[in-house]
């Protein structure tokens, strides 16, 4: 056998994660049209198999009698308004599968239960299986309890059968093969942060077992939890993210939270209130905290669409059950906020020792769509919005040019009113003043009095100020393109990859007042409403600062490691010569040199020719 | 002068020792494959040939005996010969036992020379007739290219042995045909998983329901079993829904059906095969199998070839992946009066039918066409013939046997190229115990022992990928060696300065001491 043929050395890495569905390389597809071929059957094989041919017509046309289900999934969804503004959804996936993962038949036919789960509890023995991806850090004094605690990063914790013997290697395997499902880095667990904890993690199926030797307990704060990990999360459901309340798990806006966890608990519970026969439940669970001030331009409200930019269209068809609950318990008479489409349903519970009240709306009906077909909950917060505020960030891709785009939103129902935009610009950010585009609904506003000054590098920043009509109700853009300059080494801050600050611009405005200003005396007034003087009774002044960008500048490699070893080196290498120096250099008497005029003179005796002295 | 050797122990990396000469050696490999035939004579023919089996003419003789009631019984004669002679003498894995019988025989039926059965038995009829007298060499001069025929058909050819090292050795261009057909099996592997997925685009409109459990019983288990000396194979099915397929079939007005063109197919499978899912707890392939059952409005749905031809089966498949049937249940709808979602019971024998089909090509028990004259007898209840295994069994050990070897060559080639991987004691165990089992394996190869051959192989298969994919390989492979100068450089350069300086004040020093030397004998 001739050996003609290397290997690569690389080994490829197994598990490339999973990109969307839809992105496939077109030279993969080319590769394939050419492999596919149509089974040309020959008729001997149909015969061949084992089992003789039912006489008659093939039964395909069964009566539909839908054989007794084994399986059963339920999902649901709560949403929870926190008492800091920010919004609370919490959704559950429960499947319930009557199959005995702990008897000697091996389970290999799936329906509703995931497959690659299934052969992991098999393979593994597991018992009991709990895992959670959480970025962020739940806040309980601000946010209550959650449903589901889960630290932040990843948390492992599983319960093998009393079969297993090894349970270290079985456990190593198991994160391995974890890792690899859920596209996590869970194969860092090792036995430096592995635990047995003996009392504090019981199992939470059913089995009393108290052995703790079968539990291992492992946490990687570190593991950032991203949409690489969803995917493989939304993969487990049914109905994938296809249909039912799973629609609204798009990674865009789920990861664009404080918080989020899901996590994956597999256990064995009991199959009927008497507990004869076991099933295995998988629940997916996924947490997440909205927070709509900062991210819903300023407003409380918030709507489903809102949330996940998707509206409900349908219940997954494979649910029994399909339930969206709004906790309303702190809006028992709606002053505080209303909720549209209005529900009738209302259901209490006890939740964490504590009495609540919530809307229902059940999927399964058709009547919860309404006519529009979609559902998409509505919560409005009665509260005044400011009348002038603003926004600023700035935009564009790469590190060497940007765009900064500031808003300034005019809430005022009917009145038009002026403002002032001061900003000031440092120069290593090179406006392009020739791009400045300043445009409210959709409409250039051109602004009645511009005053720029350009930059000097290193000496002065850009300054732009600009007097803006606002019209009433819209948004103002102005936005201006700039241009990164290269900073000299030493001009780089000690954290260059920070970014650099550039400060808030300031918009300075008169605002149409709703009563009537008192311009005369700022004797009897009280000191914080005096501040700025009042010289017209219809509007006052005010002053709002955007927030402070922060920049990437393009920054050199600080290659500090090899400095240090460059420094070392030479200190050693110093230090080394001076000793070699001292071993090596012998020391001796030297003759008195002579003196200064006996050497000139022996320089003109040999110019004379005449013997030295 | 202690600092060197402390410096040279504390950098270097352990390397065990390795057998690099026995792997040299099993790089130029020569393996003469050898089948242990045996050719019964009957006295009838051939009173001269000393050696023949008593017992086996007398069989023969009985059957033939009992054959005088009409012509229906002719045709199962040849079947029962082969029964009875597979009772009598259960020759072992690997071997070819072929039946000469005479001439004017008529346990064969009319214009059949050579009768193939379920075992390892051939019964081959003597060609032209040979005047009695000749001797024995001329005797075997005359049916040596028959029996060579005959071996090819049932234990391996030279086609085959270079298909299954087509992956490994660079053969001269053949036909594309062969090429395709030679790809289209599994690589030879320790396991195989094979995954039977029921898609369902849209469980709104129906509601599937198969039996899988049964039908896997009993429809593959049996050739699996029968496989079972090859590689384990394991199971399972899941049901995946809202499975699209990647391409929007092309209503076809004519047929009132909507159709797949062949040159679509590749796209078809792409969205779902993300959602297949490999097999999280092993590494071995997958051969996926996917029943597709078109939602209501999508069907009926049928498959073109590229002659624009309906396939049959509706069924297609891609080499080495699995294979797709579609599975049309539109007249189950009704005109629209049944309330969706629909309950479908899939008829498995349908489906297993092709399953099965697929099964064989994709494991590489495709038979190639026997040559004329030739009368195979048809696969029964197993699906698989003694000597179908024995001929996969001849190419899985010789591809075991290859992929071992290229491992393993190409796992000391490395190793010698980059000096800075570490070779730990585990890894040249199993280099070593990837060498012993190769030796053996080639050895039992030649002897003819194919049972053991094939499990040498497959241990030293196993062996080679343990060592090859050892993580601790990868450790200190990205360090190269113009880092290390980078890190030794700003230590050795200003020392090196006044150690030069003072070799060259010795040097001179001696220099002058001469000239002074020199001087004083002037």
């Amino acid at each position: 056998i001739a050996n003609s043929y290397n290997r690569p050395t690389l080994i490829q890495l197994q598990n490339t994660r999973e990109e969307e569905e839809e992105q496939q390389t077109t030279a993969q597809q080319e590769e394939q049209t050419k492999r596919w071929e149509a089974t040309e059957l020959e008729e001997e094989h149909v015969h061949d198999a084992a089992v003789p041919p039912l006489a008659g017509d093939p039964p395909a046309a069964d009566p539909p009698s839908p054989p007794p289900s084994k399986d059963d999934f339920q999902e649901e969804l709560v949403i929870r308004p926190l008492h800091s503004g920010d919004i609370y959804a919490s959704f559950q996936f429960r499947t319930v599968w009557d199959a005995d993962f702990m008897g000697d038949q091996k389970v290999s036919h799936y329906r509703l239960f995931p497959k690659s789960l299934g052969q992991v509890i098999t393979k593994f023995s597991v018992r009991e299986l709990h895992i959670s991806f959480t970025q962020g850090y739940w806040r309980t004094m601000q946010w209550g309890q959650p449903y589901l605690p889960s630290p932040p990063g990843a948390e492992l914790w599983v319960w093998f059968q009393d079969t297993v013997t090894d349970v270290d290697g079985t456990w190593k395997e198991l994160t391995n093969v974890l890792s690899g499902i859920f596209c996590a880095s869970l194969n860092f667990i090792d036995s430096t942060n592995t635990v047995q904890p003996s009392a504090s993690f019981k199992p939470l199926g059913i089995g009393n077992v108290t052995d703790h030797s079968f539990l291992r307990y492992a946490t990687l704060p570190r593991e950032i939890v991203c949409t690489e990990n969803l995917t493989p999360w939304k993969k487990l459901l049914p109905c994938g993210s296809k249909a039912g309340l799973s629609v609204l798990l798009k990674s865009e806006k789920l990861f664009h939270s404080t918080f989020h966890s899901q996590a994956v608990h597999v256990r064995p519970v009991c199959q009927d209130p008497q507990c004869r026969t076991t099933s295995m439940e998988l629940r997916q669970t996924l947490n997440v905290v909205f927070d709509l001030h900062t991210s819903g331009q300023g407003k409380r409200e918030w709507s489903l669409f809102k949330m996940f930019s998707r509206t409900l269209t349908e219940a997954c068809p494979l649910a029994s059950s399909s339930k969206v609950y709004v906790d309303v318990t702190d809006n028992p008479q709606g002053e505080q906020f209303e909720l549209s489409p209005a529900t009738p349903l209302l259901t209490q519970a006890v939740v964490l020792g504590d009495r609540r009240t919530y809307s229902v709306y059940d999927l399964t009906q058709q009547a919860s769509f309404g006519s529009s077909r979609s559902l998409n909950m509505l919560l409005r917060w009665k509260m005044l919005r400011p009348l002038l505020h603003s926004e600023r960030y700035v935009a564009g891709y790469g590190l060497q040019a940007g765009e900064i785009h500031t808003l300034i939103y005019n809430h005022h129902p009917y009145r038009a009113f002026p403002v002032l935009l001061l900003s000031a610009v440092p120069w290593y950010l090179r406006l392009y003043i020739h791009t400045l585009t300043v445009s409210s609904k959709g409409k250039d506003n051109r602004p009645s009095y511009i005053h720029y000054q350009p930059s000097k590098d290193r000496e002065r920043p850009h300054l732009l100020e600009m007097l803006l009509q606002l019209p009433p109700n819209s948004v103002t853009e102005v936005t201006v393109e700039f241009e990164r300059a290269l900073l000299k080494w030493t001009e780089y801050t000690p954290d260059p990859n920070h970014g650099f600050y550039v400060g808030s611009s300031v918009i300075s405005a008169l605002v149409p007042s709703v009563v009537a200003m008192d311009t005369n005396s700022t004797l009897d007034r009280p000191l914080f409403s005096s501040f700025f003087p009042c010289k017209e009774e219809a509007s006052y002044f005010m002053r709002v600062y955007t927030e402070p960008l922060l920049v990437n500048l393009p920054t050199p490699d600080f290659s500090m490691p090899y400095n240090v070893i460059c420094l070392t080196c030479t200190v050693v290498a110093v230090g080394y010569g001076s000793l070699y120096n001292l071993l090596t250099r012998t020391f001796q008497v030297d003759e008195p040199s002579p003196g200064l005029a006996k050497r000139i003179a022996n320089v003109i005796r040999r110019f004379r020719g005449v013997p030295l002295l | 002068m202690v600092g060197v050797p402390l410096w040279w122990r504390t950098t270097e990396t352990y390397r065990a020792w390795l057998p690099v000469n026995q792997i040299n050696e099993l790089a130029e490999l020569q393996v003469c494959l050898c089948y242990r035939s045996m050719a019964h004579w009957t006295r009838y023919v051939h009173p001269v040939l000393g050696y023949q089996a008593g017992c086996h003419l007398r069989i023969l003789n009985e059957i033939l005996a009992r054959d005088h009631s009409g012509d229906d019984t002719l045709s199962v004669l040849h079947v029962e010969a082969d029964l009875s002679l597979h009772t009598l003498s259960a020759s072992p894995c690997g071997s070819v036992v072929v039946y000469v019988i005479p001439e004017t025989s008529v346990l064969l039926p009319q214009g059949v020379d050579v009768y193939i059965g379920h075992r390892r038995t051939a019964v081959l009829r003597m060609g032209a007739p040979m005047s009695v007298g000749k001797n024995h060499k001329q005797l075997l001069a005359h049916l040596e290219p028959r029996i060579t025929q005959v071996v090819q058909v049932m234990s391996f050819s030279h086609t085959d042995i270079t298909a299954a090292l087509s992956d490994r050795v660079r053969l001269s261009p053949g036909s594309k045909e062969s090429l395709a057909d030679s790809m289209r099996s599994f690589k030879s592997s320790p396991g195989y998983e094979i995954t039977f997925s029921l898609l369902n685009p849209d469980p709104k409109s129906h509601r599937l329901d198969w039996d899988i459990e049964g039908a896997v019983h009993s429809y593959i288990q049996p050739l699996l079993t029968k496989l079972a000396p090859l590689a384990n194979f394991s199971i399972d099915s899941q049901i995946l829904y809202y499975a699209m397929l990647g391409v929007n079939p092309r209503f076809d007005s004519s047929l009132e059906a909507y159709t797949l063109n062949a040159d679509s197919l590749a796209h078809v499978i792409n969205p779902v095969e993300a959602r297949l899912g490999s097999n999280a707890a092993s590494s071995n392939p997958v051969l996926n199998f996917l029943l597709y059952v078109p939602d209501a409005h999508h069907s009926p749905l049928y498959i073109h070839d590229h002659q624009k031809q309906p396939v049959a089966s509706n069924a297609f498949h891609s080499p080495r992946w699995g294979g797709i049937m579609v599975y049309n249940v539109n007249d189950l709808y009704g005109r629209g009066e049944t309330p969706l979602p629909v309950n479908i019971n899939i008829n498995m024998e349908k489906v297993m039918g092709v399953f099965l089909a697929q099964l064989r090509l994709m494991l590489g028990v495709q038979s190639s066409p026997a040559p004329p004259g030739f009368l195979v007898e048809p696969c029964g209840g197993a699906g698989l013939a003694d000597w179908e295994l024995d001929r996969l069994m001849w190419s899985r050990t010789v591809e075991n046997v290859a992929t071992a070897t290229t491992t393993i060559t190409s796992l000391a080639q490395l190793l010698d190229q980059i000096g800075n991987i570490v070779i730990n004691d585990n890894i040249a165990s199993q280099v070593s115990s990837t060498v012993t089992s190769l030796q053996l394996a080639v050895a039992e190869l030649e002897a003819g022992n194919l049972g053991f051959a094939l499990q040498y192989s497959k241990e030293a298969i196993l062996a080679s990928e343990r060592a090859f994919f050892d993580p601790s390989l990868l450790h200190l492979l990205y360090f190269p060696d113009d880092q290390k100068f980078a890190i030794y450089i700003p230590l050795f350069l200003p020392m090196c300065v006044p150690i030069l300086l003072s070799l060259i004040k010795i040097a001179s020093e001696a220099r002058q001491r001469r000239k002074l030397k020199q001087s004083k004998k002037d």
